[in-house]
């Protein structure tokens, strides 16, 4: 969807032919000329404690937990500026899918590079550390993907409920349920929006990630209340057509 | 042993490039293709022409690394591949030295005056230098790889950075020339 058009492609390879025998002379390592930037030539600022981000390591943060208020706060303004240039509840749903998108992408390669990092670390002798987890190629594996990994890094718990969709007009729709969606926690919707479910972030979060792993879906997220779970949150994945298609192949072809 | 690294977004934009030559084995870390200085885009031509393949492959194997996917017999060049999760291309043109005996003989005369320790290492790493697919080369790439993704995903988590962008950071690019150091 947020794709980038071709055209941008094509300028960039226009810009790394100009700029490539340049690059390609100048690659003995160690010069760290900042490449035709438009940058001050004093080149990089580095923290004063000299360390860039490529100096601190992924996992620091990974059993770090976030405060819960500060979080509903930054949530809570994130809605708040969404809101303000909107036109309707479906625009707003729109932008704070938009919001969560580029999350999603980077937060599939967190999960990977961590998934990779402590299976080899578990098993660093042994040679299995070739196998870190698969990449999903079906749409199943990428649903527990989501199902488990994804909302445990995310909440720290499994999501409540996947399921596929029963009517046979529509096998492209499976629906991840979360009971209690933590974006939920500390938001009232007023009655004249109670259509509106700001879990639509959390929707752009596994559109982000469907689309990373080449799994073309529309994600929207829907209010479905039980007496027991008052904001009970349905994720509807719309997978599109190619997918189907690649999903049949796949099939025939005996991949997992 | 001459490499060209390169990456590339999922909608096929080269975000990041490098040349550098093997470090191993006396190799001085500098780049020396069979073409000529002028003709440097070859590099680049083989590796997108790869891109079919990687393609194909993407959907049988699961894995991140898909190890050596390509050749290009007329430059004996050799691609080996690496996907992200999210969509990335890592791409490797490796291609052996032209003259592999030639370049055995001087390692084995640079090494000799290191004795029995060094010639342990230089069996090693000459295996990797002149054979392309041979296990110990997949799994000195596969290592590269690794690493590279490592920085790669720092990258990515920066707030600054989205998906598709040119990666101009000059520490990025020493720490691809540290990896490639350390593995190639």
């Amino acid at each position: 969807m947020a794709a980038p058009p071709r055209h941008v492609s094509m300028l960039s390879i226009s810009n790394s032919n100009t700029g490539a025998p340049q690059s390609a002379s100048s690659d003995k390592p160690q010069t760290p000329q900042p490449s035709p930037s438009p940058q001050p030539t004093s080149g990089l600022r580095v923290p004063s404690n000299r360390k860039t981000i490529y100096d601190r390591h992924l996992n620091r943060s990974r059993n770090a937990e976030l405060s819960r208020a500060s979080f509903a706060y930054l949530f809570a303004e994130m809605v708040t500026y969404a809101q303000r240039r909107v036109t309707g509840i479906q625009d707003l749903e729109k932008r704070l899918n938009e919001q969560g998108y580029p999350l999603g992408l980077r937060l599939l390669d967190l999960l990977f590079y961590r998934s990779t990092s402590t299976s080899s670390s578990a098993l660093s002798s042994s040679s299995t550390s070739s196998s870190p987890p698969n990449r999903p190629l079906r749409i199943l594996p990428l649903l527990h993907l989501i199902h488990g990994p994804l909302w445990r890094l995310l909440f720290q718990r499994s999501a409540d409920a996947l399921e596929h969709s029963v009517s046979p007009d529509t096998p492209n729709e499976y629906m991840i349920t979360d009971n209690d969606p933590l974006v939920n926690t500390y938001i009232s919707v007023p009655r004249e929006m109670n259509m509106l479910n700001c879990a639509a972030f959390i929707a752009g979060i596994i559109e982000g990630v469907c689309d990373g792993c080449g799994f073309e879906a529309k994600v929207s997220a829907h209010n479905q209340p039980t007496e027991m779970w008052p904001s009970r949150t349905v994720f509807l994945l719309r997978f599109g057509d190619s997918v189907m298609e690649r999903e049949k192949v796949l099939e025939r072809n005996g991949v997992k | 042993m001459s490499y060209y690294f390169t990456i590339l977004s999922p909608t096929d934009t080269p975000i990041f490039n490098i040349a550098f030559g093997t470090s191993k084995g006396g190799g001085d870390g500098i780049a020396r293709f069979r073409f000529p200085d002028t003709a440097q885009y070859m590099n680049q031509f083989i590796i997108h022409s790869s891109l079919d393949i990687v393609e194909e492959a993407q959907w049988t194997n699961g894995g991140m690394y898909l190890k050596h996917v390509d050749t290009y017999p007329p430059a004996a060049a050799y691609i080996s591949a690496f996907l992200t999760p999210s969509g990335a291309r890592f791409l490797l043109l490796h291609q052996p030295p032209q003259l592999p005996s030639s370049g055995s003989t001087s390692t084995l005369g640079a090494s000799s005056l290191l004795g029995a320790a060094g010639s342990t290492t230089r069996a090693s790493s000459s295996s990797v230098a002149a054979n392309p697919t041979s296990p110990q080369t997949e799994e000195a790439v596969r290592q590269f790889m690794n690493e590279v993704y490592e920085s790669y995903v720092k990258t990515a988590m920066s707030p600054f950075y989205k998906q598709g962008m040119e990666i101009r950071s000059p520490v990025f690019r020493s720490k691809i020339t540290a990896a490639g150091k350390k593995w190639l």
